[in-house]
């Protein structure tokens, strides 16, 4: 008997348990339940049956959001897995300062994403300081438009993401390479192994499983995206629109006259679809390494 | 002749350092910039092709005429409430439940932790919709507590806490029961002096997060007089985006308090990351 009355566990769980009722398990049943009507932000709806995923089959803004996200993804992936493992190992050594480093390092991960939009994107304008320095040097006779151009404007998004979240990663590679064996780095060295392939032969092995769960994390992370995007494009989504991500849909059909929580929701459900494989994944991976 | 591993070279720490600098410079130099501009007066040029680093007169003034053009300290009240419930709900109740599911044996556990754990492969951003649609229904749009209440528990933070809660040694948990301590008694006097470091990382990550946050507050609120900061700098992008100097003083108000946040607190979590706490 670990307690004397039977209610004690559920007077300590209950507060939790119903915020997992009320904020996260009715909210998912209601998503689907509103998917299938055409209620709109200020209240009402009534049934109608897959009209909001016929929409969404022929809403061209989607098709572009989803390559958006495909781009977002195939960039991010490669450049935040290997990156921030290149960043840990500078960092991993015990030299005279390094927790000052590690934590500056760390420093645009806690920003704000508004906040860091706000930053690149003053640096990024048609005045701004890249255009300045492209000019000065040279290397562009107009200024590059970065933040208005369909393309241009998605591949700052993705730079700012990438730039935002190095020391994230960083941060779980250290943790990863503390438990690589040091005897077996040690006994390496005593070899006579050099660096170079004891980073290929004794650290990469030992770091893989993390890799994994890295890219996994990026994954969910680049279909998730949506301040980088909206503060970057001033709520626009880009010339024509064409710069949305799914969740900028999600955000601009959930609000106002014209909004349409139905289809916002199927929207929502597409999300999840989109995103259910890779959180599947990386529960496991969670799970393995616990 | 093999070096000892922990020795470099001097000529491979001087490589190290440099690359350390120039990698502080890509990751913080941008903050030092908007810190400098937001300093700068009227006079100095900010678009330039050149503008200098450090300003020529600083001033305070961009920080006082940002506050005449939006309410941005009513704004950093507004992120300082909603962050502050998120911080006070999540140490109490992911605390309690966290320590209820460790430590406490009853009925209906096992359903409860396996519900839990389904939340988390739900991406915030796919219930927000409907999450709107609760919050409207309690008649809590455009205020403070309906952007401060659905995460006022998250589910990921009982977790934290359940885990945390299961590394105490039981022998203390079992010498207490012996001693005759009740639920409350063990809660307070062997569960929670175990685990402040994984309610700092908690408390921190909250604050953080609630401080941060964009895209909810900008769904929830409409009435611009009640804006938190994050959606009330943008708001002032869009409407005064001729005078940089204001949105650097803006931005820093907004980033400003989460550095010192950190910065007295980031000694649990490295800690933590050294024990292998932090996982993502």
């Amino acid at each position: 008997m670990t307690h004397r009355r039977w209610f004690t566990p559920w007077l300590l769980a209950g507060p939790a348990v119903l915020w997992l009722a009320v904020f996260n398990l009715w909210p998912a049943v209601n998503t689907v339940i509103l998917s299938f009507t055409n209620a709109r932000p200020l209240g009402g709806g009534r049934f109608t049956g897959l009209a909001n995923y016929q929409r969404a089959v022929e809403d061209e803004q989607l098709a572009d959001a989803l390559v958006n996200s495909i781009v977002y993804l195939l960039i991010c992936l490669p450049l935040l897995t290997l990156l921030p493992l290149l960043l840990a190992l500078l960092v991993e050594r015990r030299l005279p300062g390094i927790t000052f480093f590690r934590t500056a390092f760390y420093t645009p991960v806690i920003a704000s994403a508004v906040v860091v939009a706000l930053i690149w994107g003053w640096v990024l304008d048609d005045r701004g300081l890249l255009n300045g320095l492209l000019g000065q040097l040279g290397l562009a006779a107009r200024p590059v438009s970065f933040l208005t151009d369909r393309w241009l404007l998605l591949f700052s998004a993705i730079g700012l993401t990438v730039w935002k979240g190095l020391g994230y990663y960083m941060v779980i590679y250290l943790s990863a390479l503390g438990n690589v064996g040091r005897e077996l780095h040690e006994a390496a060295a005593v070899d006579g192994a050099s660096a170079v392939r004891r980073l290929w032969h004794v650290t990469l092995p030992g770091v893989r499983p993390t890799m994994m769960l890295v890219s996994v994390l990026i994954s969910v992370s680049a279909l998730r995206v949506f301040s980088e995007l909206y503060v970057l494009s001033h709520g626009t989504g880009g010339p024509g629109g064409r710069d949305m991500s799914v969740v900028m849909l999600i955000q601009l059909y959930s609000r106002g006259f014209t909004g349409h929580i139905g289809y916002a929701s199927a929207l929502s459900l597409l999300l999840f679809a989109i995103t259910v494989g890779p959180m599947l994944l990386l529960a496991r991976l969670g799970r393995k390494a616990a | 002749m093999a070096r000892g591993f922990n020795t470099p070279s001097p000529a491979g720490k001087a490589a190290r350092y440099l690359l350390l600098a120039l990698v502080l410079l890509l990751t913080v130099g941008p903050f030092l910039w908007q810190l400098s501009t937001s300093l700068k007066g009227p006079g100095e040029d900010v678009w330039s092709r050149t503008p200098g680093f450090l300003p020529h007169e600083p001033t305070l003034a961009n920080y006082a005429k940002v506050a005449d053009t939006v309410p941005v300290w009513t704004y950093a009240a507004n992120s300082l409430v909603v962050a502050s419930i998120a911080v006070i709900g999540n140490a109490a109740g992911a605390t309690l439940a966290g320590f209820a599911l460790a430590r406490l044996r009853f009925c209906g556990a096992r359903l409860v932790l396996g519900l839990f754990l389904a939340t988390l492969v739900l991406p915030g951003e796919v219930t927000i919709v409907s999450q709107y649609v609760t919050v409207r229904s309690l008649g809590l749009t455009d205020t403070l507590a309906g952007v401060a209440l659905p995460g006022a528990i998250a589910m990921l933070n009982v977790l934290l806490m359940r885990t945390a809660f299961q590394a105490v040694p039981p022998d203390l948990d079992a010498a207490a029961l012996v001693d005759g301590a009740n639920v409350w008694q063990r809660l307070v006097h062997v569960g929670l002096p175990n685990v402040r470091g994984m309610l700092s990382v908690v408390v921190i990550f909250t604050f953080i997060g609630a401080w941060d946050d964009f895209l909810w507050p900008l769904i929830v609120l409409n009435d611009p007089g009640k804006y938190t900061l994050t959606v009330g700098l943008q708001y002032l992008n869009g409407t005064f985006s001729a005078n940089p100097r204001l949105i650097a003083a803006g931005t820093m108000i907004a980033f400003l308090p989460i550095v010192v946040v950190f910065a007295s607190l980031q000694r649990f979590f490295f800690r933590g990351v050294e024990e292998g706490a932090v996982k993502g």
